[in-house]
């Protein structure tokens, strides 16, 4: 499985995808292949589950499955009460491989009738800000739509605004070099509410339809940076911009600690969708299921490298497929 | 829901305690307890079966020991077996015969590498060394700029080249032997696991290299995935040891036991904030008495002495041990912890400090209200908070600028503090009726050690 690495200077465009690899469509490029790739350690637990019978041991090897994939202890026990339910009432089959159907459906259900779609400020520009802790692909992730959003024909201006982390606004300008969006920074340190005002005044000066607002990651425990956040939300939501998108981003590693920082960051500044990056790697990302269960936030977009194309829509199915990889 | 695994066994220790024999379900009912604390503190799965299993037969089998109590002793096997979990001893780092000792770092993408980087630099300087960075992350933009500015910070050179990974690795140790610098800690890119052409590089980076020293970077808030990831590149390279970053978070840090278990290797360092300064060597046996509520008054010791009076916390210290605890006490060391930096890293080092004020006193700006609250009080009111009636409540919160109800908040806050200070056996018993844990020579210990 090629990762696609994009080395800044070279200024060639993302290689297309190799000849056999027929799951990279334009829509859900590799998605399919980079997901549930099986840890070991589990297989002891999966060979029970399919010893034949259902019974106790079934379940509690479909709680290992949950619990190691972070989906926690919480969820993984709401899922498996409405799945014996299920079997209890005999709209599941007591046998292991329709359990694990079951499961799937169970999760999937969770997903429906959700709307996923970013949304859009009636007038333009629309502000989509991007928060979440360090490290975990802010960045990256305001390239990856500035791509996208450029590619659709949308005229996008970048808000550098993570003032904190050395070389930020660099790492963010090679993005926007990129794909032709406008860049636009602040002096080191600056005041980041700043930097997104100048943001939005100047998409609306030029009629541009979006802003993209990176912000430096912190952790929600650092009450001064949760409020400088605060800040950050409030200026960018006055006319002429309109935040329409809060989009807080979650590793896909991430333990149970992301309940933690998903409840801070909605508290703060009102988070209106989840992206979950790297899920290219080993980690199932449950804790997002654990998230949307005790909060609702719906899971927009999942990243699955570090390449421009390598974001793609939240699609239920295929995730909750990737978590029971069995 | 608990907010922490500190938190969760604080609890089991106050349901444990009340009981003067363990009985086989009551163990049961404890160990339950602990797999479901070591689970929400993302320890790895197996990790935890394992750690149950073995203090399950190790509970069973030993004898009621008449110093302490059933419960006591299931905490102590615990802490001894976390604590020999994650290593046990310190890492003591060594140096090459032959100069210069190299450091690689590797790891996941945004776990801390270029950070922890520029700090192992500066700890390198503090120790009296002449470190040189090498930017060997040709992947991520603007990467190498990131670890030039932070160089600077901590004054150590960087040096780099737009080749690829390897050959900057080569050139850079090269180039450290030229100018005579005797460390050389190299950055690398964050990768995935599961990319074999990248696990190749970093490899070919290691041989290329010869690191005395190769660290995984891991990320605190790291769940179940940790074990997998620590296998993977232990598999590719080997390992040394890893660097555990933000630690100045609320995650619990499973993913530490995780690793150390799996691998076998210890923790060497952890990052505890975002200056260059908050770097430190993993004290393993202070990070089990963390997890368990014993708290790591010992690194809050060490770091209150190199940075202010240290007769005074040794006064603290001592008062605490000697079962004096006043909010006299409290607001001493609220001043001195004011001038030790940002609290959040430093308070959740405090035992048994209640969830509440763990998570309140993080927030800099009640820490100032608590203050002016209790400096508002008349001596014999911050010894003996008993007295404060209803006119005192109300004289002290307007000398203070705040509420009766904030008053009475704070005295009950504190008065939770000393009691779970006391349950934890940090500091003696306060009155002569209640229980004391006596080892033979009299003297009173706290119950873990």
């Amino acid at each position: 499985m090629r990762v696609r690495r994009h080395r800044p200077d070279d200024g060639r465009a993302p290689a297309a995808p190799a000849p056999g690899d027929a799951s990279a469509s334009p829509s859900r490029p590799v998605l399919a292949g980079r997901l549930g790739r099986n840890r070991p350690g589990l297989a002891g637990g999966l060979a029970r589950l399919f010893a034949g019978k259902v019974d106790e041991t079934t379940f509690e090897a479909l709680e290992d499955l949950l619990v190691a994939a972070d989906v926690g202890l919480a969820s993984t026990g709401r899922i498996l009460a409405a799945l014996r339910d299920a079997v209890r009432t005999g709209a599941v089959a007591p046998t292991p491989e329709a359990l694990v159907a079951g499961l799937r459906a169970e999760i999937v259900a969770g997903f429906a009738g959700e709307d996923r779609s970013l949304q859009r400020a009636a007038a333009p520009p629309s502000v989509w800000l991007l928060v979440g802790v360090n490290g975990v692909g802010k960045t990256t992730t305001v390239g990856k739509l500035a791509a996208r959003e450029s590619a659709d024909g949308r005229r996008v201006v970048v808000a550098a605004g993570d003032t904190f982390r050395a070389a930020a606004g660099d790492q963010l300008a090679s993005w926007a070099e990129r794909c032709g969006a406008t860049l636009v920074r602040g002096a080191d340190g600056a005041d980041p509410s700043s930097v997104v005002f100048d943001a939005v005044e100047h998409a609306a000066a030029r009629g541009a339809d979006l802003v993209l607002a990176d912000s430096a990651g912190r952790l929600h425990t650092k009450t001064n940076l949760m409020d400088e956040l605060r800040k950050v939300r409030r200026v960018a939501d006055r006319p002429p911009g309109r935040v329409s998108e809060v989009l807080l981003v979650i590793d896909a590693t991430t333990g149970q600690n992301g309940l933690a920082q998903a409840r801070e960051f909605t508290n703060t500044v009102g988070v209106t969708g989840i992206v979950l990056t790297k899920l290219d790697g080993t980690a199932k990302g449950g804790i997002v299921l654990a998230i949307h269960d005790e909060l609702g936030l719906p899971i927009k977009l999942v990243g699955i490298g570090e390449g421009p194309d390598d974001l793609v829509a939240f699609d239920p199915d295929d995730f909750a497929a990737a978590l029971t990889g069995v | 829901m608990f907010e922490s695994l500190t938190d969760r066994f604080d609890e089991i220790f106050t349901r444990l305690r009340g009981r003067g024999r363990l009985s086989e379900a009551d163990l049961s009912a404890a160990l339950r307890e602990i797999r479901v604390a070591l689970l929400e503190g993302d320890v790895n799965l197996e990790v935890v079966r394992e750690l149950v299993e073995s203090i399950r037969a190790r509970a069973s089998l030993a004898e009621l020991d008449k110093s302490f109590t059933p419960a006591q002793q299931v905490i102590k096997i615990v802490n001894e077996e976390l604590t020999a979990i994650l290593g046990g001893e310190p890492l003591r780092i060594t140096y090459a015969p032959k100069p210069p000792t190299v450091v690689l770092l590797v790891g996941l993408q945004g776990s801390g590498k270029t950070s922890a980087a520029a700090k192992l630099a500066r700890w390198f300087v503090e120790q009296g060394r002449h470190p040189l960075l090498v930017a060997a992350d040709l992947q991520r933009p603007a990467a190498v700029e990131q670890l030039r500015v932070l160089g600077r910070q901590v004054g150590a050179a960087v040096f780099s080249e737009p080749t690829d990974p390897v050959s900057v690795a080569r050139r850079g140790v090269a180039e450290a032997i030229r100018v005579g610098r005797d460390v050389v800690v190299i950055d690398t890119a964050g990768r995935v696991s599961v990319d074999t052409g990248l696990m190749d590089e970093v490899a070919a980076v290691a041989r290329a290299t010869s690191p005395r020293y190769t660290f995984l970077v891991l990320d605190a808030m790291t769940g179940q995935d940790a074990v997998a990831t620590a296998v993977a590149f232990h598999g590719a390279l080997p390992l040394d040891g890893a660097i555990l970053t933000k630690l100045d978070g609320d995650a619990r840090g499973g993913a530490a036991l995780s690793v150390a278990k799996v691998v076998g290797r210890p923790i060497a360092f952890v990052s505890t904030g975002e200056r260059p300064a908050d770097f430190e060597t993993f004290r393993p046996d202070r990070m089990a008495g963390r997890i368990l509520g014993m708290g790591d008054v010992l690194s809050l010791v060490e770091r209150a002495e190199q940075s202010l009076d240290g007769d005074a916390t040794g006064r603290t210290m001592e008062r605490i041990r000697r079962g004096r605890f006043t909010l006299e006490d409290f607001h001493e060391q609220l001043q001195q912890m004011k001038r030790l930096g940002p609290l959040s890293g430093i308070v959740g080092m405090l035992p048994g400090l209640p969830k509440e004020m763990r998570n309140a006193a993080v927030d800099e700006g009640s820490i100032t209200r608590i203050e002016a609250v209790i400096r508002s009080m008349t001596p014999g009111e911050r010894n003996d908070p008993a007295i404060i009636n209803g006119s005192r409540r109300t004289r002290i919160a307007t000398g203070s600028g705040t509420r009766p109800a904030d008053v009475n908040d704070l005295v009950n806050r504190f008065k939770e503090m000393q009691k779970l200070m006391r349950s934890s056996g940090m500091m003696a018993q306060a009155h002569p009726g209640g229980r004391r844990q006596k080892r033979k020579g009299g003297r009173v210990t706290p119950a873990s050690r």
